[in-house]
């Protein structure tokens, strides 16, 4: 099993969702999160004083897939949450080395 | 001498009644235009400040304050007599409304709308000393300061036996006793106070916005009775004041703004609130003496003025958190001293004394920067003393912890956003004994309180 972890523009999470549904992943956990990549925050000024916003809102998304579906999984996240400009974010896997449905006591590959 | 209660006027009673309730409303709409502007975590200590004042001015000047302002001279001309203390004697004339200036409304009437306006400005220091005042000491710091400061002011500029009217200084609703008095105690106790924690390293953005415009539209609203309501009478001079101030309020938005789009790039929401609000304060003193396009001028010149005098802290080294300074200083400064140049008895049944631009000379702005000099040097040496003399006796400021931890917890016991959640905490009906200190399982509001040091 892998965990494959997204952080993407909120906006696009729709869109990811979508395109997830229709591969067949069957449930996903989302969390707002903020973060700066390359391409650094931005500035506001209030009553003339400039402020830097560094952290950019995200959404970060995590879902366990089957190792065979990791690399399909993370082309479809990463087709659905581009949109060719700076910020897009980024998409990354790491084993997981156990899971259990907590209703059931479903153990492993059965329980995603 | 008696007041002759055959001499009310109905509609000047009314109309100056709806304006002491419409000034009132000031105090809380400026409570958000304030609130608005500090971080989330002292948004309530700021609503608090603002509210308790309504309380203690509420209170004091009904008691002992009002005859400070208004009684006949006591204290060699200092302040008013205690002739009404307790608002004894309130059927007689105020003081001095005689002849000429004889009042169609009840005197109680005149003493409530009075008491509005006292409300009101000691509530705008609150901006200066923004994030880090205890409560205590504001509570004690309100009723000293009204007592001390603000109703002698009023005494010298509002009331016929004041020295400051006498000698014919205007102040048609109180730029001077209000807003130049308020900015200047704001000042002394910004110094006093010292810095916030983190002052020009750590971002202090704005938490909430709507709630500064949502403020300053209520400023905006209830800033009718202030300035129109200061004709005393349902008159033509009212609606020369009413007009005025809707005009230079929306030159000195507009005036802001310019400013910033050259200056920054955007024009901001901030901006606009905070330009209304300065052109609000600068037409007060001359609301009534100016004609429209003066109203303009003044208007375009004052919104202008405020928004580059705001960073004047970041140079000269004084936190004055939410430019009490740059906006009511600087704007009750600038409308006071351009009654100087564009007062006009012409439009308003011959009021007041004519400016430099209408043939008057420099006579009426001599009197204009006595009046002005005066207000702002008392007030500020007289703050000063009080709040040092209360940074000694009890201390001002939060230790570093409870500034760092925030108002609203610490001050308190409450937070101003429940979006439920991990952090809504759990629940227990039953009320625990009262032991000054924050409730069980508040632990860090606890150890700030038990622990802090003083900063």
């Amino acid at each position: 099993m892998r965990l494959v972890t997204a952080v993407i523009k909120p906006f696009k999470l729709d869109d990811v969702k979508s395109a997830l549904e229709s591969f067949g992943v069957q449930g996903l956990t989302v969390s707002e999160v903020n973060g700066y990549g390359r391409q650094k925050g931005h500035t506001e000024v209030y009553r003339g004083a400039e402020y830097t916003v560094d952290f950019v809102p995200k959404v970060r998304l995590d879902v366990v897939v089957a190792d065979d579906d990791a690399h399909d999984v993370v082309e479809v996240i990463t087709k659905a949450a581009a949109t060719g400009q700076i910020g897009d974010g980024k998409v990354w896997t790491t084993a997981v080395d156990d899971l259990v449905r907590v209703r059931t006591g479903e153990r492993g590959p059965d329980a995603i | 001498m008696h007041f002759d209660l055959n001499t009310v006027d109905t509609g000047n009673t009314a109309w100056v009644l709806a304006s002491a309730a419409l000034v009132l409303l000031m105090t809380p709409g400026l409570a958000f235009f304030y609130g608005g502007m500090v971080r989330s975590k002292n948004v309530l200590g700021m609503l608090m400040q603002n509210f308790v004042t309504i309380g203690i001015v509420g209170v004091v000047w009904v008691m002992v304050a009002y005859s400070l302002a208004f009684g006949a001279n006591g204290f060699g001309g200092f302040a008013g007599n205690l002739h009404q203390f307790g608002l004894g004697h309130m059927s007689e004339q105020v003081a001095g409304y005689q002849g000429g200036l004889a009042q169609t409304i009840p005197p109680l009437v005149f003493m409530a709308f009075q008491l509005m306006f006292a409300i009101i400005t000691p509530a705008l220091i609150t901006g200066a000393s923004a994030d880090r005042l205890k409560f205590g000491a504001f509570v004690v710091f309100v009723t000293v300061w009204i007592i001390a400061v603000h109703a002698p002011i009023a005494h010298w500029v509002f009331s016929p036996e004041g020295w400051l009217f006498k000698k014919g200084a205007e102040d048609f609703a109180g730029g001077t006793v209000v807003h130049a008095n308020a900015g200047a105690a704001g000042l002394a106790l910004a110094i006093v106070l010292g810095k916030r924690l983190g002052w020009k390293k750590d971002p202090m953005r704005p938490h909430n916005l709507p709630f500064t415009l949502l403020g300053a539209g209520l400023l905006w609203f209830g800033w009718f009775g202030f300035n129109a309501g200061s004709a005393l009478g349902a008159s033509n001079l009212a609606g020369v004041a009413f007009v005025n101030t809707n005009t230079a309020t929306c030159a000195a938005m507009l005036g802001w703004l310019i400013v910033e789009r050259f200056r920054d790039g955007h024009p901001t929401t901030l901006g606009a609130a905070s330009g209304a609000v300065a052109g609000l304060v600068a037409i007060t003193p001359a609301a009534g003496f100016v004609s429209p396009v003066g109203a303009v001028l003044l208007g375009l010149v004052a919104g202008a003025v405020c928004a580059l005098a705001i960073s004047l802290k970041y140079r000269l080294g004084y936190d004055d958190a939410l430019d009490v300074v740059g906006v009511h200083l600087v704007g009750g400064v600038v409308g006071a001293l351009l009654i100087g140049f564009l007062g006009t008895n012409r439009g308003n049944g011959g009021v007041g004394l004519n400016g430099l631009f209408y043939g008057g000379g420099v006579h009426l702005l001599k009197l204009q920067a006595i009046a002005v000099g005066a207000a702002v040097g008392y007030s500020f040496v007289a703050t000063l003393i009080i709040a040092k003399a209360l940074d000694l006796v009890m201390g001002l400021r939060l230790t570093r912890d409870e500034e760092q931890e925030g108002m609203d917890t610490v001050l308190h016991a409450e937070t101003a956003y429940d979006f439920g959640g991990v952090a809504a905490g759990g629940f227990s009906p039953t009320q625990r004994a009262a032991t000054g200190g924050p409730p069980v399982g508040a632990s860090t509001g606890g150890a700030a309180r038990t622990e802090g040091v003083q900063a």
